[in-house]
């Protein structure tokens, strides 16, 4: 019996492409159960920030709301504006599904887990995260309506204009880890909660948080879908299970932005306690995948908290924001942190 | 220099934080929410919901057709028609409330001279067709039959007050 499971673990190995395909899987099929539950956490979560209880209704505290929700938006009908480009219009909500679905091949778990250990793994990320507003450039203007090309236009400029406070605030860690492999990124900063980057690259740290938020056109940056502007931005026309793909994409891209601030600025899998005298020689001391979720966990909170405190920031102060800010700040902010390096303040895995 | 240290004070987040920490204390809460159709908010005794007719002890329908909530229905929404009885006492035909009409205002309650028709607490009612919203004389009597101990238990606690 033992025998016959590990000629099959041996052959499902040879074959590349399925096993491949298995590790894929693995990945996706939590990812998607993970949108479906962020969504309820979130109405749960700002629901009690406005002393409200939030969805309790289907299921037991209402943990089946998700799945109603879904099944909802899947049987809706879709509908297609007679002027619209077809194509583009179906193909524009997939374009940003894809890249936030992709960026997780090069995430690594753990130290051994990770679907492709590439080492320009960051520049990856960086660019498929930068690919996913072509889906909503597209979606804007496929619809051929005013307010989804006014929503398009907004997250255009948005996205150009985060994209390099954000790059920026990588390069530092960049300069201090010395790699652009993640596994190594993580790897660098060994020794406990004082080591991992958040520390020295404080004003980078908060930086990529804020332009975090505006890639992925989260509260208080969503003026792409201001409601109280545009309706409801690029994504107007969009109904049923179109709509549904829009929102995983939105939803799977917030993870995203999560897991890399947690492997960038808060040492991935590596434990706080490591170092720590008595905690540090137990079970949490180790480095483990409960470490990395936990830590993607609270950042996918802040982006709730963020959203259930901010109001939306107007599209000029947006810009302000964007270019007299943020930029200034990271560029002073590389600087020091090559000065760090050199003046040997920050040791790599030390 | 003031507008330097406000530029710098402005970069320490301050006032995000305050925002942050507000809602952070708000989450822990009790929550405000009241579960709807397990429980439900306090009524007043002069709650104005669905009419009804009422009727005296022994069974004997109390409206006279003095027809005086009729006239002072602002929204024309009672219509009354009379005639007279065997025994000699003036009663209803017709007595129709169209509750699309019908604004809640209370005058019919206030004007009536025998306390025959009022408005319950009764709120929870729905229609399934446009012709339902009639309330005609026999749904009225009806309604009244149904809420009789609720109305008299309001009409006492409120009469101290009148």
């Amino acid at each position: 019996m033992l025998e016959m499971l590990e000629t099959a673990y041996t052959w499902l190995q040879s074959q590349y492409l399925i096993w491949t395909l298995i590790k894929i899987l693995i990945i996706t099929v939590p990812l998607i159960t993970a949108v479906a539950f962020y969504t309820y956490f979130e109405r749960k979560v700002i629901g009690s920030m406005q002393i409200r209880v939030g969805p309790n209704r289907v299921g037991p505290l209402g943990l089946i709301q998700p799945f109603a929700d879904v099944f909802k938006l899947l049987l809706k009908e879709i509908i297609l504006p007679t002027s619209s480009n077809r194509f583009l219009f179906l193909i524009a909500p997939i374009i940003s599904l894809a890249p936030a679905f992709a960026a997780w091949a090069v995430i690594p778990f753990n130290d051994f887990l990770v679907l492709a250990d590439v080492d320009a793994g960051l520049i990856y990320v960086l660019a498929l995260t930068s690919l996913g507003v072509y889906g909503v450039i597209i979606a804007g203007w496929a619809s051929n309506s005013k307010y989804a090309f006014l929503g398009a236009m907004r997250a255009a400029a948005q996205a150009v204009s985060y994209e390099i406070a954000m790059g920026f605030a990588l390069v530092g860690v960049l300069i201090l880890a010395g790699t652009l492999n993640l596994r190594e990124i993580v790897l660098a900063q060994q020794g406990g909660i004082f080591d991992w980057y958040w520390l020295p690259l404080l004003p980078l740290f908060v930086i990529y948080m804020i332009s975090g938020l505006a890639e992925t056109n989260r509260a208080p940056f969503d003026v792409a879908e201001g409601e109280s502007e545009i309706v409801a931005g690029f994504h107007v026309e969009y109904s049923g299970s179109t709509f549904a793909v829009f929102f995983l994409a939105e939803y799977a891209n917030m993870i995203l932005i999560s897991a890399l601030t947690a492997i960038l600025f808060a040492g991935g899998w590596l434990s706080p306690f490591e170092g720590v005298p008595v905690l540090g020689d137990t079970f949490l001391g180790e480095g483990s995948i409960f470490w990395f979720l936990a830590k993607t966990v609270f950042f996918m909170f802040m982006f709730l908290w963020y959203r259930a405190t901010f109001p939306r920031y107007r599209y000029d102060q947006i810009m302000r924001l964007g270019w007299k800010v943020l930029i200034p700040i990271t560029l002073v902010w590389v600087m020091l942190a090559a000065l760090m390096t050199v003046l040997g303040i920050v040791v790599k895995g030390s | 220099m003031k507008r330097i240290i406000e530029y710098f004070r402005s970069l320490l987040l301050l006032e995000l934080l305050a925002g942050l920490s507000l809602t952070m204390r708000h989450m822990f809460r009790q929550t405000i929410t009241i579960n709807y159709p397990e429980e439900k908010t306090p009524k007043s005794v002069r709650f104005r919901g669905l009419h009804a007719l009422r009727r005296y002890p022994n069974g004997e329908e109390r409206c006279i057709a003095c027809k005086l909530c009729e006239a002072v229905c602002p929204a024309l929404a009672i219509t009354i028609e009379s005639t007279q009885r065997d025994d000699g006492s003036r009663r209803t035909t017709r007595y129709d409330i169209d509750l699309f009409k019908c604004i809640f205002c209370g005058f019919c309650e206030e004007s009536c001279p025998v306390d025959s028709i009022v408005e319950t607490g009764f709120l929870e009612y729905h229609f399934e067709s446009p012709e339902e919203a009639i309330m005609t004389k026999e749904k009225l009597l009806a309604v009244g039959d149904r809420f009789e101990s609720e109305i008299a238990e309001n009409r006492n606690k409120d009469a101290a007050y009148r």
